[in-house]
């Protein structure tokens, strides 16, 4: 089983992104779950997002999850939300940051003994660049392709544009742009 | 006619968006609905599915749950396939007309989220909107993930529509848990879904005006009496088209149900009995459990809530040693539905098991596998012991001083 959490907040489409996984997933033959902690949250609230793949059907519905990757979304939630809560002497951290990453880590004590485990890159700035608006998913998903190794880049953009069929051909490609230079950046 | 909707063999969905298409496929004629956290997405996707062209029924927005569910006993009693769904408050405030609907023998579908009710408010799972249903009169079944909640959704049409039945359906999924968390799910083609459920037949339609009849007639004590002991029967005797039908459901999809859900219970000393997706939670806790400490630990779930399977439980636990009942909802200086429930169908059996009850997961509240497994473990202590250790109702992951009632007297 591979469980993954992903730090947002409302809005930057960390739902959305658990689920296009998901979908990308399943089509691969592998189970997935995909779920959210939220309710009465409001835009710009911090929430968690999370996905759970196995091989096997997944029976477990517990919110509790020790991640295999934690994926952060906002920026400002690395330095204010508990990003390592429950994590494995394994987890890799994908974090959204304009700054390099010994910067990064310079500044949060609790991952300054995981550095080899660190990854970052600039979701934010890529999707304005190509989406336009700061929309940190879809290049998270690009960085999770290239730091996991589960898929080749090739396949899990042929998916992602299938799971996008519904949306205009401007905003697929834009997508598709944010992933591969997410997935060519991330260090 | 409605457009066909291009369906992969493997969606993943959540259980709002698959009981949206199971909706969608059905034909319904009237969906008249007023959309409440955390089922909103099932009336929300429901109208997309409208708009789009995918169906040809209509579309009634109404000014509230009450209002929704005067809607569809009206186009019910015309003479239509009608659903709606809701959650909590406003299931609470369809209640009335639950009872109206039942009372009228309307097969209405009604997809309800289970979710907690105020006060506090408070949007999360739990259920005790599904319990306030369970003296309505209408048929309830359970399900425990996302696929169930789409399968559920087909066999109720198929279950309140038979002419033996003519009964309103309402089909549980947990609110957040299994409504928000998507899984991979195999729905039916279009087609297929829509051969399965059937054209809907029409009986004593209020729009037939060769052959007037009326819904909602009063009677006093003259044939209040004899009305609700036919409904009641029509319920009991629903037992077995339910089983008919979830027959008929398998060899279509390979898919098994039954009216109980008996897992690892061949040899089990002890057994949990549980709703919703804390089901699956305990089937976890139940194999972890029997691999890595050798304890004859099974699960057993009422996938049928109304009609009680009475006689399925007495089957279901005859041979264990204790049983834990589960029970996800505020018991109000009662020990829980469930226990009450389970204990009563055990009291007429050789064996009587002890019977113990967790109240737990309130408003939303981590169910978690190892503490499944704590439970499980401390059923197996009084197993061993030969009588309750503990107090007989308990509660899980409550924060605070330990909280508990009522000691065993059978030591």
């Amino acid at each position: 089983m591979v469980e993954i959490r992903w730090h947002s907040r409302a809005g930057q489409g960390a739902v959305t992104g658990a689920k296009g996984l998901g979908d990308v997933v399943s089509t691969t033959g592998k189970q997935v779950q995909a779920f959210a902690l939220y309710g009465s949250a409001k835009r710009g609230a911090a929430m968690r997002a999370y996905n759970r793949i196995d091989d096997e059907p997944i029976i477990n519905h517990e919110k509790f999850m020790r991640p295999d990757y934690v994926l952060v979304i906002d920026p400002a939630l690395a330095y204010t939300d508990d990003i390592t809560a429950n994590d494995k002497a394994t987890t890799k951290y994908i974090i959204t940051t304009h700054k390099t990453k010994d910067e990064l880590i310079g500044e949060i004590p609790s991952l300054q003994d995981k550095s080899e485990r660190v990854f970052v890159v600039d979701c934010i700035d890529i999707s304005l660049k190509t989406i336009g608006r700061a929309i940190p998913n879809s290049p998270m998903l690009g960085a999770f392709v290239k730091v996991s190794g589960m898929f080749d880049l090739d396949y899990f953009l042929d998916r992602m544009k299938k799971v996008l069929s519904k949306f205009p051909q401007k905003i697929i490609d834009s997508n598709m742009d944010a992933i591969t230079t997410a997935y060519n950046e991330v260090k | 006619m409605a457009e066909r909707y291009d369906l992969q063999e493997i969606e993943v969905w959540d259980g709002n968006y698959a009981a949206a298409h199971a909706l969608r496929q059905a034909q319904v004629d009237v969906v008249a609905a007023y959309p409440i956290t955390p089922s909103t997405p099932i009336v929300e996707n429901y109208g997309q599915f409208v708009a789009d062209g995918y169906v040809d029924g209509e579309f009634v927005m109404v000014e509230s749950e009450h209002a929704a569910m005067s809607g569809c006993v009206g186009a019910a009693a015309a003479g239509g396939r009608v659903a709606t769904a809701t959650s909590s408050q406003g299931f609470a405030l369809m209640a009335e007309v639950l009872y109206q609907a039942s009372g009228m023998r309307l097969p209405i579908v009604l997809t309800v989220v289970n979710r907690a009710l105020a006060s506090p408010l408070n949007v999360r799972g739990d259920h005790s909107d599904m319990y306030l249903g369970r003296d309505s009169g209408w048929i309830q079944l359970d399900a425990f993930n996302a696929q169930e909640a789409y399968d559920m959704t087909l066999c109720a049409f198929k279950i309140g529509e038979d002419m033996r039945v003519r009964l309103p359906v309402m089909i549980h999924q947990d609110g957040f848990i299994t409504s928000h968390t998507a899984q991979n799910t195999n729905p039916l083609q279009d087609e297929d879904a829509y051969a399965f459920i059937g054209e809907y037949e029409t009986y004593q339609e209020m729009l037939d005006f060769s052959k007037p009849v009326t819904y909602g007639a009063q009677t006093e004590e003259d044939w209040h009496f004899e009305h609700k002991a036919k409904q009641h029967k029509a319920l009991m005797d629903s037992r077995d088209v339910i089983n008919e039908v979830f027959d008929a459901f398998e060899k279509k999809t390979g898919r098994k149900y039954k009216r109980v859900e008996s897992y690892m219970m061949e040899d089990a000393e002890v057994a949990i009995v549980a709703l919703g997706a804390t089901v699956e939670t305990c089937r976890l806790a139940a194999q972890q459990l029997r691999a890595d400490e050798g304890l004859k630990v099974g699960v057993v779930a009422p996938r049928c809530f109304r009609p009680f399977p009475f006689d399925n439980i007495r089957e279901a636990l005859k041979d264990v040693k204790t049983v834990c009942c589960m029970d996800r909802s505020s018991p109000g200086g009662a020990m829980g539905a469930l226990f009450n429930e389970v204990s009563a169908a055990l009291y007429s059996t050789k064996n009587r098991p002890l019977v113990t009850n967790y109240i737990y997961g309130l408003g939303g509240r981590d169910f978690a596998v190892e503490e499944a497994k704590r439970i499980m473990r401390e059923q197996k202590a009084h197993a061993d012991a030969g009588y309750i250790t503990t107090q007989i109702q308990q509660f899980s992951g409550l924060r605070g001083p330990k909280l508990g009632f009522f000691e065993t007297n059978r030591r």
